[in-house]
């Protein structure tokens, strides 16, 4: 067997192929090597991305042998991005590693289009001046941004990306797609085809669950005016006649229909999430319209029309009790309407192309039908820009945010997270970042946070004493344990956005090392 | 020692334990003291050497500790190389702990870390009791419990039941799958231990055997037919070993022949591997989250330096981002923190027949072929032979006589555990009390060894 398969194993049965291909041809730029940068492109070069650079001006000092472990003593005094470069590429080969001994300010100031040439932009340690100018850059650009910020206890992690589609949510815990109580002309059939009163106990206990279902809402159904079981006395009631018609207590396909008869009174239709992405404007596609978009529009037409207000089927049922022959014969029947479904949403995909003036081809036929399976759980991700955020807050969650106990300290921590980038333009330096006039530095950093909180439409809202002494103590350090968290969210985050699989973070992650309770704040 | 002049290596540690604060630990002590302290006398055990030890490693030794110790008992695979960043191709089949240690010593100046590459069964108890910080980077629920029956051991109680803080063996705890994982603080005696929680992690669900053998459904089931049955079938007394690739293949041959005969689909090699060696899917990013994480609250537990984590952290990347802290509370009866398992004896019980024998039938021990250690002495060794021979005369001597005549103390037993049909190695603090004696000594006076 390739060595790179097997040494790709463990996260192969994440992300699978077709994610790690999509890694493999990913180019990131990481700026600011400390140790949160260092962090993040650790875990992506062991991941297998395709090429890295890395840019910073900075010679490595005596300070960051203690916080880095991508430089050691040989280091000081050289650039800090080629120590880290060769380190990092030390771990990985297949991977191309490249650096630039430049200041990012200096690039974002003076070369913006350096930054269209990479999938991914991880951005770390910049102060909010260059994160707001580096933020339009990429949006223009159309490059994935991401800032990773580690300040003593306490840090941010933000997507920038104007939208971010994703087919492959993978979710943990997401309801099966069996119609159960909708059940199409070949389910029924095969239940029908099935007799419950059976008189071989092994056959009566190897009918799946799904079959005793079907058949037992048609009997409810047939004494109840057509109607499935709503009040709770009814659904109850239903469970009592399931348990009725066991032949044996120990019959584990009528204990299953029990515990899954919920999924027989779940509402018919689709979810109000999926509702809000085919109402979005976007699905009223045209020729510049994304592949995403223009199946979005596919399946408002499918779910109208042939799917009668359901999308399509998904095709895979769970394990259940039953016979072979039974399971697998039921698990045919899911397959051919999930293909069935998926033909008719492929045939609505090429029209929609062809009327928007594209290549009815241009979808492979693998990506539509990774959609029509995955229909219920799309998600559609947008990122306001930072300097939207800056300049409109939303003083009432900030407010909301400030007065919960919960979030109290991790969105403190974001406020001051700016205020002491507003202190380090006006002063030169961070509070605390040396050691003498400790006390200076934290009357003004409480004058800065104050004003800050006023420009944010929080005026009547104070943070604790504790807390700016605290974020003066910090005084900008950069620990090695918070840049690893830091770094850490930072890797799983770009692998989500590279991959188009799970679903990235929405909202600003700020961190909270003091007790843990970290939050991610809906400002963004 | 201390070298106060800057340039500071510890810069930006130096901001968080020489500066003093207001949301920190009651202990915290700030000043270059703390610092050289924590790099002279800290000393902190990493078990496992794996996705979360390499990290554990790393970060302990950048974050202000010297004295590091290390033990894992499995060599280096070519499937670690995506996460454990201190091995290189070249270290395939070296032992992990031997290599990172020497990595981590390499980069870092002025850490040392001693590699333990074996079980950690193999090491006597009293080897765990030289730590202050015990950092669990572990993948299986049995090896999280014996550490922690050991770190819960030292604990003692005083005569009211109260939980002698001097002899409390913190651990911190971590684990991940995938992109979720979580990080914890035990402490014993005053955080719930692993045990007294174990309902948190569910035993693995295996399929029933008729199901196997009769009713396959899916590819699973087609492989665990070919692992659990068809091996044995055809393989009298051979058993199979899962890092055998002949053995694998020959498991992946018959399930897919299974699979053909039933018209079951999906059965792959990558699946079989999967199924038959319980793989848990694991990348980078996660162990260095909740590695980090763990190195904080060492650090934090070690200095004071600032609050900890009370007392369960849960990270969860799938959809979005979830965060979540949990304060989970002590079972009071938890055999394994709590002050023991109270044993009445006479005083003319021997060792052997009526102690360890006993042990065997105590509902809340069920403890077979028991070793007995008293105060880090022992009493009695069912291993290796040469302790064995040792102690074997202590077997027919009273036990009251092996306690120095003490009436009411402390004694430890090692064994295996056979708890709901299940056997695995355990140990047990057993509370001993001789009847008959007066004026019972308070179980102060019975001072560690």
């Amino acid at each position: 067997m390739a060595e790179p398969k097997t040494k790709y194993d463990r996260q192969l049965r994440i992300w699978g192929e077709q994610g790690q291909a999509a890694l493999e041809k990913a180019s990131i730029c990481l700026l600011n090597c400390g140790p949160t940068g260092s962090e993040t492109l650790k875990n992506l070069v062991l991941g297998g991305v395709g090429s890295i650079t890395i840019v910073d001006g900075s010679k490595v000092e005596f300070g960051d042998l203690g916080n880095n472990f991508m430089v050691d003593d040989s280091s000081l005094g050289q650039s800090k991005a080629k120590c880290v470069c060769s380190f990092l590429q030390e771990l990985n080969d297949a991977v191309k590693a490249k650096f630039i001994e430049e200041y990012p300010e200096a690039l974002i100031d003076t070369n913006p289009s350096f930054f269209s040439q990479f999938t991914l932009v991880v951005a770390t340690q910049l102060v909010e001046e260059s994160m707001v100018k580096l933020d339009r850059i990429c949006r223009q650009e159309n490059v994935m941004l991401i800032f990773a910020r580690s300040y003593g206890l306490t840090g941010l992690v933000r997507i920038c990306v104007k939208e971010h589609t994703v087919i492959e949510s993978k979710p943990d815990h997401f309801l099966d797609d069996l119609r159960l109580n909708n059940p199409w002309p070949e389910l029924r059939g095969f239940a029908d085809a099935i007799d419950l009163n059976v008189q071989d106990p092994v056959a009566h206990k190897h009918i799946p669950y799904v079959v005793i279902l079907v058949k037992m809402a048609d009997e409810w159904k047939t004494s109840h005016g057509g109607t499935l079981p709503s009040t709770r006395e009814q659904k109850r009631e239903f469970k009592e006649l399931l348990k009725a018609r066991m032949a044996a207590t120990d019959e584990d396909n009528y204990k299953e229909a029990i515990d899954a008869s919920f999924k027989l009174f779940a509402p018919q239709g689709i979810s109000s999430d999926l509702q809000q992405i085919i109402n979005d404007s976007c699905a009223e596609v045209g020729s510049s319209s994304s592949d995403f978009w223009v199946m979005v529009a596919a399946l408002k037409e499918f779910i109208a029309n042939e799917g009668g207000g359901e999308v399509p089927l998904e095709g895979s049922i769970p394990d259940m009790t039953s016979s072979t022959e039974h399971y697998v014969n039921l698990q045919k029947i899911y397959q051919a309407k999930s293909e069935a479904d998926y033909l008719v949403l492929e045939e609505r995909v090429r029209n929609i192309l062809k009327k928007i003036g594209r290549d009815p081809h241009s979808i492979p036929k693998a990506t539509i039908k990774s959609f029509s399976k995955n229909a219920r759980k799309l998600k559609v991700c947008r990122y306001r820009s930072i300097e939207d955020e800056y300049n409109n807050p939303s003083p009432a969650e900030l407010h909301k945010y400030l007065t919960d106990e919960d979030y109290s300290i991790a969105v403190g921590f974001y406020i001051l997270l700016r205020a002491v980038d507003r202190y380090a333009a006006n002063f030169n330096h961070f509070p605390g970042q040396f050691d003498g006039g400790l006390d200076e530095d934290i009357s003004r950093l409480k004058t800065t946070a104050v004003s800050l909180l006023n420009d944010l439409g929080c005026s009547g809202l104070t943070l604790t004493e504790d807390l700016i002494n605290e974020m003066c103590r910090f005084g900008a350090a950069e620990l090695h344990a918070v840049a690893a968290i830091i770094g850490g969210i930072a890797s799983q985050e770009v692998i989500k956005l590279i991959t188009k699989q799970f679903v990235p973070m929405t909202g600003t992650f700020a961190f909270n090392a003091i007790d843990h309770k970290s939050q991610l704040l809906n400002l963004c | 020692m201390a070298d106060a002049a800057p340039p500071s290596k510890s810069r930006d540690l130096d901001k968080l334990l020489l500066r003093p604060g207001n949301l920190v630990g009651p202990t915290f002590d700030p000043g270059v003291q703390l610092r050289d302290d924590l790099q002279e006398y800290a000393r902190v055990l990493v078990v496992g050497a794996g996705g979360l030890g390499c990290e554990l490693l790393k970060d302990l030794a950048l974050s202000g500790f010297k004295n590091l110790e290390v033990i894992d008992m499995d060599r280096i695979e070519v499937t670690n190389l995506n996460r454990q960043f201190l091995f290189r191709l070249e270290d395939v089949g070296k032992p992990k702990a031997e290599v990172a240690a020497k990595r981590v010593m390499e980069r870092v100046s002025g850490v040392n870390i001693v590699p333990h590459f074996c079980r950690i069964e193999d090491k006597d108890i009293e080897f765990y009791n030289d730590f202050n910080i015990i950092a669990l980077g572990l993948d299986s629920i049995e090896a999280r419990s014996y550490i922690n029956a050991v770190a819960c051991s030292f604990l003692e109680y005083d005569s009211d039941d109260n939980p002698r803080e001097e002899t409390m063996k913190p651990m911190v705890d971590g684990g991940t799958e995938g992109f979720k994982g979580h990080a914890r603080v035990i402490v014993p005696g005053v955080t719930p231990c692993f045990e007294c929680t174990i309902w948190l992690f569910p035993p693995q669900v295996k399929f029933p055997l008729c199901t196997l053998a009769e009713t396959p459904r899916n590819a699973a089931h087609c492989i665990e037919y070919a692992h659990l049955i068809k091996w044995d079938e055809v393989h009298s007394g051979q058993a199979f070993d899962p890092d055998n690739p002949d053995h694998m293949k020959w498991v992946y041959d018959e399930a897919v022949k299974r699979a053909e005969l039933f018209g079951i689909p999906g059965v792959t090699y990558s699946l079989t591997q999967g199924v038959v060696k319980n793989i848990i899917p694991a990348i980078a990013s996660t162990n260095a989250i909740i590695s980090a994480a763990c190195t904080l609250e060492t650090l934090k537990i070690a200095s004071g330096c600032s609050k900890t984590l009370s007392n369960y952290l849960t990270y969860n990347g799938v959809e979005g981002l979830h965060t979540k802290v949990t304060e989970f509370v002590k079972d009071k009866d938890c055999l394994v923190c709590g002050p023991g398992v109270l044993i009445e004896l006479d005083t003319t019980v021997t060792l052997k027949k009526q102690f360890i024998d006993m042990l065997e039938e105590d509902p809340k021990v069920l403890m077979t072929k028991a070793s007995i250690t008293y105060h880090g002495k022992n009493l009695y060794m069912q291993a290796p032979p040469v302790l064995e021979e040792m102690t074997r005369s202590n077997l027919e001597l009273p036990l009251y006589d092996l306690m120095d005549k003490i009436p009411k103390d402390v004694l430890h037993a090692t064994g295996t555990i056979n708890k709901d049909d299940k056997k695995s190695s355990g140990l047990r603090k057993l509370r001993v009390v001789f009847k008959g004696i007066d004026g019972v000594a308070d179980m102060d006076m019975a001072g560690g060894a």
